[in-house]
């Protein structure tokens, strides 16, 4: 119980003090994690909506596969990701491994089925809704995804709120691809891990305690921004 | 395809391009606090900016082997002449070195405090079947502790339900060891800069055989061309210099002295 109240002072002091080396860890995990999630948006929410209005020969495989992939344990990616881009391995000539775009890479796959396959939960849900309307406007199909993309949007916010809160608190991949190198790939996470293995437990705490708050914190800023549960609207 | 480019572009802008040497080094050398010392000052006297890579002695090993890293700083000399003579170093150079402690709870149930040697010791907590927390993560330790039972004539079929093979690095080793009140074999620094301490204390130290030899290791380029060798040859020779012989010899933890230089002025 002490070390919780010890957790908890450190992370007040170090949010306080504006401790340089926080706010360096903190801007890199949000780094990564939102470039990740960018990227990640980029292809799910288009090809979840796709799943959705298309029908075709091995769609229920698809799908199946898809939510399986949800669960996808982050440190065999990391593992794959890293042997990709170690020197000995395929894509090693980019030397990209131990570096964020190499974390970015791991974080991409490990997000992408998960955004996608809620994108697809909600936008399964839409379709049925919209079918009717949108197939007797003669739509065309990328229509069709535009609209429901347009109008699910605040589904969406979900599919992605749910990638940024696993890439945010991911550490098993990006430890071994980014190799936790102080001022260049640590982040929140794996930093936390580091100062549990030096047994300095309320330094580890508090960091997660600022990691739980910068989650609590984006969820805010989204819904804010996006006005969701406002009198008024849904 | 517009947003294929864009993606590449993205990825590409967040790969950062300097003048720095990879350095994969044990967890030790870190634990230690001796890397926030040799550091900042061999980025003032060579403007090498040294990215550290934490890991045990195996995965350093692997990681020279692949050319992920320039240079490697470990401790297992078995492994790392076979590294050398397979190729994939250029030589091997002693550094320095610190020493192994057996660590366990305040009550000694197995009696370690008062034996001659590490041997004897070690026989001790297997006679005792004391709960013992191992490694078992192919680090230098890890090897060090297998070869102490080896020769202790512990054999590996003896291990028991006493015997935990963790598979973590030392730190977190550490905790399990804390929170089952167990035996462990520990580098001193390590222990000492471990904050978790709970029922455990040091128990046993000072045998010859617990001496323990740190080396550095350039990647051979005849065989990664892509590695900073230059670099990692300017860095050989601070490290083998009068700075860093003043800088290891004096650091210490509460009052503790951790590592001795003892690097030749040559390469063997």
């Amino acid at each position: 119980m002490a070390d919780i109240w010890d957790g908890m002072r450190a992370a007040f002091w170090l949010i306080v003090q504006l401790d340089a080396d926080l706010m360096e860890i903190t801007l890199r995990s949000l780094h990564v994690s939102l470039t990740a999630l960018l990227i990640a948006c980029l292809i799910a929410l288009p090809a979840g909506t796709w799943l959705a209005v298309r029908r075709f020969r091995f769609r229920r495989a698809a799908i199946a596969t898809l939510n399986a992939f949800m669960g996808l344990p982050p440190v065999v990616v990391g593992l794959i990701v890293y042997l990709l881009l170690s020197r000995d391995g395929p894509f090693g000539v980019f030397g990209l491994l131990f570096t964020p775009t190499a974390m970015i890479i791991a974080q991409v796959i490990i997000i992408t089925p998960l955004v996608m396959s809620i994108t697809h939960q909600a936008m399964r849900e839409l379709w049925s809704e919209y079918h009717d309307l949108l197939i007797s406007l003669n739509t065309s199909r990328s229509q069709r995804v535009r609209t429901l993309l347009w109008d699910g949007r605040r589904a969406l916010l979900t599919a992605a709120l749910a990638g940024f809160g696993r890439a945010i608190g991911e550490v098993g991949a990006i430890m071994i691809v980014g190799g936790n190198i102080d001022h260049v790939t640590r982040v929140l996470t794996t930093a936390i891990a580091l100062e549990t293995s030096k047994g300095d437990f309320a330094l580890a705490l508090g960091l997660g305690f600022v990691l739980i708050g910068l989650s609590l914190v984006i969820s805010f800023l989204t819904h804010s921004l996006s006005q969701t549960e406002r009198s008024g609207r849904w | 395809m517009k947003w294929l480019l864009f993606l590449v572009s993205l990825l590409w802008a967040c790969t950062a391009y300097a003048d720095t040497l990879r350095l994969a080094v044990t967890t030790s050398f870190e634990n230690s606090g001796l890397s926030e010392v040799l550091l900042p000052a061999i980025r003032r006297d060579t403007g090498i900016d040294v990215q550290l890579l934490v890991v045990g002695t195996g995965q350093a090993l692997r990681l020279g082997r692949a050319g992920d890293v320039d240079a490697i700083l470990v401790h297992s000399r078995a492994a790392e002449e076979q590294f050398v003579a397979d190729g994939f170093g250029t030589h091997r150079r002693e550094i320095m070195y610190n020493d192994f402690v057996l660590i366990g709870p305040s009550s000694d149930v197995a009696g370690v405090a008062g034996q001659p040697t590490i041997l004897k010791a070690f026989q001790a907590v297997a006679d005792a079947e004391a709960t013992f927390v191992s490694r078992g993560d192919d680090s230098g330790t890890h090897r060090k502790e297998l070869s102490i039972w080896a020769e202790a004539g512990v054999s590996s079929e003896a291990f028991g339900r006493w015997y935990l093979e963790v598979g973590s690095g030392m730190g977190a080793s550490l905790n399990t060891a804390s929170g089952a009140n167990a035996y462990i074999l520990a580098d001193r620094a390590s222990w000492l800069n471990f904050s978790n301490k709970g029922e455990l204390e040091l128990l046993f130290s000072g045998d010859p055989a617990l001496f323990n030899q740190y080396s550095f290791l350039p990647v051979d380029p005849a065989r990664h061309a892509h590695v900073n060798h230059e670099s990692a040859l300017l860095l050989e020779t601070w490290l083998t210099g009068a700075v860093a012989s003043e800088l290891i010899n004096g650091h210490s933890i509460s009052d503790q002295k951790l590592f001795v230089f003892n690097a030749l002025d040559r390469p063997e």
